[in-house]
């Protein structure tokens, strides 16, 4: 019952929204009445309708639950530590990779690439043949990065004396972590191994790490990362593929205290260089403040919104706020992309990643329409990147009002994929990502989108309707 | 094979639409390898290892655009040219590509469009309950115009907009004016002080052009669907319909107009009408105007009746006394009647609007010895026994089930009607035949221009054969309607049918010609 009544609606300026035959719309439209035509197609058969669980929990008020969490969380970069010291479960027989649970076994080749060459990091194996044994022999612990609270993106591989960024949601208290950014082409994460790679990663230990870390321990509050998310969607990123007026935010905001605890120039210049040359520095810290996000929305009971996107390069697997134990996979996609000279489509590995945490969160590429520069990827123009995110809010519960879109008139963007939507629509989550080479050792080999597997969310969707 | 490269100064372009140019570069003849990069160190070491990086490339700075191209003699210049204009040319949207945004779903559509209230829902009936379901649940009011919609879900559908405060107006309504607003087939009619509830939308719709004729408007217009009246239904959507418009200001009188509903429907009704102080014209088309007088309602026994009660008791001054016009009809009855051969005896009734088809129907039944056969009618004792052969007198509801399976509904395709105006007028037997003509949005955009030829046509077939055929008219509709109402007035006139000014008339008037006929001595 409500209070509302029908005469309410008498005198009101009428705004039509048009299911079915076009003429009935178009006449609307001949009476310079607003119209919006839905492009209605049969829904997918045998669907039910979820409302309610059979404990009595409103499905809705379940997912409102979800989002408003997400939306306030406050994730602030408020410092650094060493892997093993600071993630909670981690130990020097354990590498966390991205996606859902993987045994060795079944890696695809950049994971593997990035295990053997994490491994030769760590100092455990000396050449790639070693890293290899080792790998297999079951000595090693393989952990999903989700189940330590931690993000990493394409392989995804965190070893236990990698330096990590260590981000505190103030609002709810929980914590997440991410690695350093190695750059692009030739990384680990993309499955490259070689002399470059490991003198990369040791120089971010000894070099880029103490020099983050020092200029972080003198700001007390931190750095507030979903204000520069928030800020770098209106710089023409969706921090997720494009993370290049983010990465330039970070670097001011972190520039005075860079200067003040770095005594050594020379050095602090090489930091400040590899930030400034690396346009997706910003994309781990973007993932992990993601990530704290979403944790901080797990446990909901009855909530039908997806609170985990990733992909080991095998498989991709999806979580539900409330059912956060449960993984729901399906074999990883493969990304229509752009290639880096010298390469094709036949070199590219599956889709991988923990990176689909930042469209899981409400951006990434579903905030394409705030990213003109990158449209590209999905077709060319900019009108098309504002259709891309307008489809979005197809399956998402809710808008977050803190990242808004300049080009949709400062609309929050879409937030909260809801797996009802997604089975009643048969709208897929679009994604944006980085394509890593199939085989170990090569690296990133160009860039895409595509769609998420329509089996997971099905699969979740059937696991909701066993409760209701 | 050769390695060129061009280097651009101080050219920045997004990695993104490089790797798109260097894609295009790879398809020319001759490529076998390009790379369109800013020259960052780390691009380079790729220049390098895919054997591209010229001394010229190595010179340029992260701030520079580098062109690379391998390719067989000669090719190599073509490439660095084309990348030049690949990289000026603007985005260029394919014609449509860039249309407007539609969503896919009701959802969709509220997001994306968050001050909508009315949704007008046309998809086959058995996925119109769900997205009425989305409909109502997101706070908007219901044209449900599918058919095919099963009584229970209705019903849940009405239950749940009237505890919201709704309008869910259906399964199965074709007609709704809400806030000047025309929806679905309905009339540009100007805005005035009749409130109209109606079951049916013909019956709307010859109601508000009547009231437009008489320089009267409306309020609101208020289809429920025809099975609102139905007992199992309730009248939920008459009731809380009435109730918005004695609660509305604006609506300073109300007219009830559908078929005569269910007893205990009725009885609701008639209890609500009593509620208020509000005249409230009530015409159930064939009922008993007893129980409408009990509850201080006026009673209408047309449509044409509940027009002009509504437009007098809204204070308009309706010259037309029913008096004169029955009068004129019938001199105009004679005069046709005498025309008409021997034999010539049977009326034929072509509706396009099924509560027009069951309006004269009622008129007929006081007004013929003979029964009127019809496809839809008024009891069962009168069912035409095949809807494609009229006997008799006959009224066809065109716009039936039997008739519109796979065809457009007669009101927006007048083949199906021009072929049994034909058909009728081949038979000898027939002496008049009636249509209806319904203008407005939603309609045929100008039914005149082919009903027209084709009444010509149907009189010379007659005249050939040695007969007068007569064909008599009504037209619903209003001169601010896009098909104008003179101009439709005008082109039936001049292809030979008689105009009235109401259905009811015209069927008053065909009835007429009939009972008037030579061959037929009773009371005229």
């Amino acid at each position: 019952m409500t209070n509302k009544t029908i005469a309410d609606l008498f005198g009101q300026p009428l705004s039509v929204v048009n299911v079915g035959l076009s003429s009935m719309a178009q006449s609307v439209r001949d009476q310079k009445v607003p119209v919006v035509e839905v492009d209605w197609r049969p829904p997918a058969g045998g669907v039910p309708q979820l409302r309610m669980t059979k404990t009595g929990v409103d499905i809705d008020d379940a997912n409102e639950e979800v989002c408003r969490r997400i939306k306030q969380a406050r994730p602030v970069l408020a410092g650094m530590g060493i892997a093993r010291d600071v993630i909670p479960g981690m130990h020097d027989r354990m590498l966390l990779h991205a996606g859902p649970p993987i045994a060795w076994d079944r890696m695809c080749g950049p994971q593997r690439g990035a295990v053997m060459g994490a491994l030769i990091y760590e100092g455990l194996a000396a050449d790639e043949r070693e890293a290899e044994k080792i790998a297999a022999s079951g000595q090693i612990e393989f952990s999903p990065c989700h189940h330590h609270h931690t993000v990493g993106p394409m392989a995804g591989i965190v070893s236990p004396r990698m330096p990590v960024f260590i981000l505190e949601n103030k609002a709810f208290g929980n914590k997440a972590f991410a690695t350093q950014n190695e750059g692009l082409g030739k990384v680990l994460r993309y499955g490259a191994m070689g002399p470059e790679v490991y003198a990369r990663l040791k120089w971010m230990e000894t070099d880029l790490y103490p020099a983050l870390d020092r200029a972080l321990q003198s700001m007390p509050d931190g750095i507030d990362i979903k204000s520069l998310i928030a800020q770098a969607l209106h710089m023409g990123d969706e921090c997720h593929n494009r993370n290049r007026a983010a990465t330039s935010l970070f670097l001011r905001a972190i520039g005075p205290a860079l200067a003040r605890t770095n005594t050594e120039n020379e050095r602090l210049a090489k930091v400040i260089e590899f930030i400034d040359r690396n346009d997706h520095f910003f994309l781990n810290l973007s993932m992990a403040a993601g990530k704290a996000a979403l944790e901080a929305a797990e446990g909901v009971e009855g909530s039908s919104v997806v609170t985990v996107m990733a992909r080991n390069g095998t498989d991709f697997g999806i979580r539900l706020a409330s059912m956060t134990d449960r993984w729901f996979t399906a074999p990883a996609g493969m990304v229509q992309g752009l290639y880096f000279p010298g390469f094709t489509e036949k070199d590219a590995n599956p889709d991988i990643g923990d990176s689909t945490i930042t469209e899981t969160a409400g951006y990434g590429g579903f905030a394409m329409a705030a990213a003109p520069a990158i449209t590209q990827f999905v077709g060319g123009t900019p009108q098309m990147a504002v259709q891309a995110t307008l489809e979005m809010y197809e399956i998402t519960f809710g808008e977050h009002e803190g990242f808004t879109i300049p080009s949709l008139n400062f609309r929050g963007t879409p937030l909260g994929i809801d797996v009802r939507r997604v089975a009643e629509t048969g709208i897929l989550p679009r994604l944006n990502t980085g394509i890593a080479h199939k085989d170990p050792g090569v690296g990133m080999v160009g860039a895409g989108i595509l769609r998420a597997p329509e089996k997971c969310f099905r699969d979740a969707f059937a696991a909701l309707g066993t409760l209701c | 094979m050769t390695v060129k490269t061009l280097v651009k100064r101080s050219e920045y372009h997004d990695s993104v639409r490089l790797m798109l140019v260097a894609r295009e570069l790879a398809k020319l003849p001759g490529v076998i390898d390009a790379a369109v990069v800013m020259a960052t160190e780390a691009n380079k070491s790729i220049l390098k290892d895919s054997g591209l990086l010229t001394a010229e490339a190595q010179a340029a700075t992260p701030n520079d655009l580098v062109i690379a191209v391998s390719a067989k003699n000669g090719a190599s210049d073509a490439a660095l040219a084309e990348a030049e204009k690949l990289l000026q040319k603007k985005g260029e949207a394919a014609a449509g590509e860039a249309a407007e945004f539609r969503p896919k779903t009701i959802p969709g559509a509220v997001k994306s469009s968050p001050g909508a209230n009315v949704a007008v829902i046309s998809v086959a009936g058995r996925y119109a309950a769900d997205e009425a379901w989305e409909a109502l649940r997101r706070g908007l009011h219901v044209l449900l115009f599918s058919d095919n919609v099963t009584l229970e879900d209705e019903i849940a559908l009405k239950k749940y907009a009237r505890d919201h405060g709704l309008l869910l107006m259906g399964a199965g309504a074709g007609t709704a004016i809400l806030n000047g607003v025309a929806l679905g087939f309905a009339n540009v009619i100007p805005s005035g002080p009749v409130g109209i509830v109606s079951a049916a939308g013909t019956c709307l719709q010859e109601v508000s052009t009547l009231l437009a004729k008489y320089g009267v408007g409306i309020t609101q217009g208020i289809g429920t669907g025809g099975r609102d009246l139905k007992e199992e239904v309730g009248g939920i959507m008459m009731l809380e319909g009435l109730k918005s418009l004695q609660a509305d200001p604006a609506t300073k009188v109300i007219a009830l107009v559908s078929k005569p509903p269910a007893k205990s429907v009725v009885e609701k009704v008639m209890a609500q009408v009593a509620l208020s102080d509000k005249p409230t014209v009530v015409c159930f088309l064939g009922g008993d105007p007893k129980l409408v007088s009990a509850a201080n309602a006026v009673p209408a026994m047309t449509l044409e009746e509940a027009a002009r009660l509504s437009a007098q008791r809204a204070g308009a001054a309706v010259k037309v006394s029913p008096e004169a016009v029955e009068r004129d009809l019938k001199k105009q009855a004679r005069k046709l009647s005498t025309k008409l051969k021997p034999g010539q005896r049977y009326l034929r009734g072509l509706f396009s609007g099924g509560t027009l088809c069951y309006e004269a129907q009622v008129i007929w039944r006081g007004m013929l010895k003979e029964p009127v056969l019809s496809n839809a009618p008024l009891d069962q004792a009168s069912q035409l026994p095949d809807s494609t052969h009229s006997q008799k007198h006959t009224a066809v509801d065109l716009g039936e089930e039997e008739f519109t399976v796979g065809r457009p509904h007669p009101m927006i395709d007048n083949d199906l009607r021009i072929r049994r105006l034909l058909q009728e007028a081949r038979d000898r037997q027939v002496a008049v035949i009636l249509l209806d003509v319904v203008l407005g949005y939603g309609a045929h955009p100008d039914p005149a221009s082919e009903l027209g030829p084709a009444v010509r046509q149907a009189r010379e077939l007659a005249r050939k054969a040695g007969r007068e055929l007569i064909v008599v008219a009504s037209v619903a509709g209003t001169e601010e309607d896009p098909q104008r109402l003179s101009r439709q007035v005008q082109a039936m006139t001049a292809a030979g049918a008689i105009i009235c000014d109401s259905n009811a008339a015209a069927a008053r008037l065909t009835g007429m010609v009939v009972s008037k006929g030579p061959r037929r001595k009773d009371k005229g």
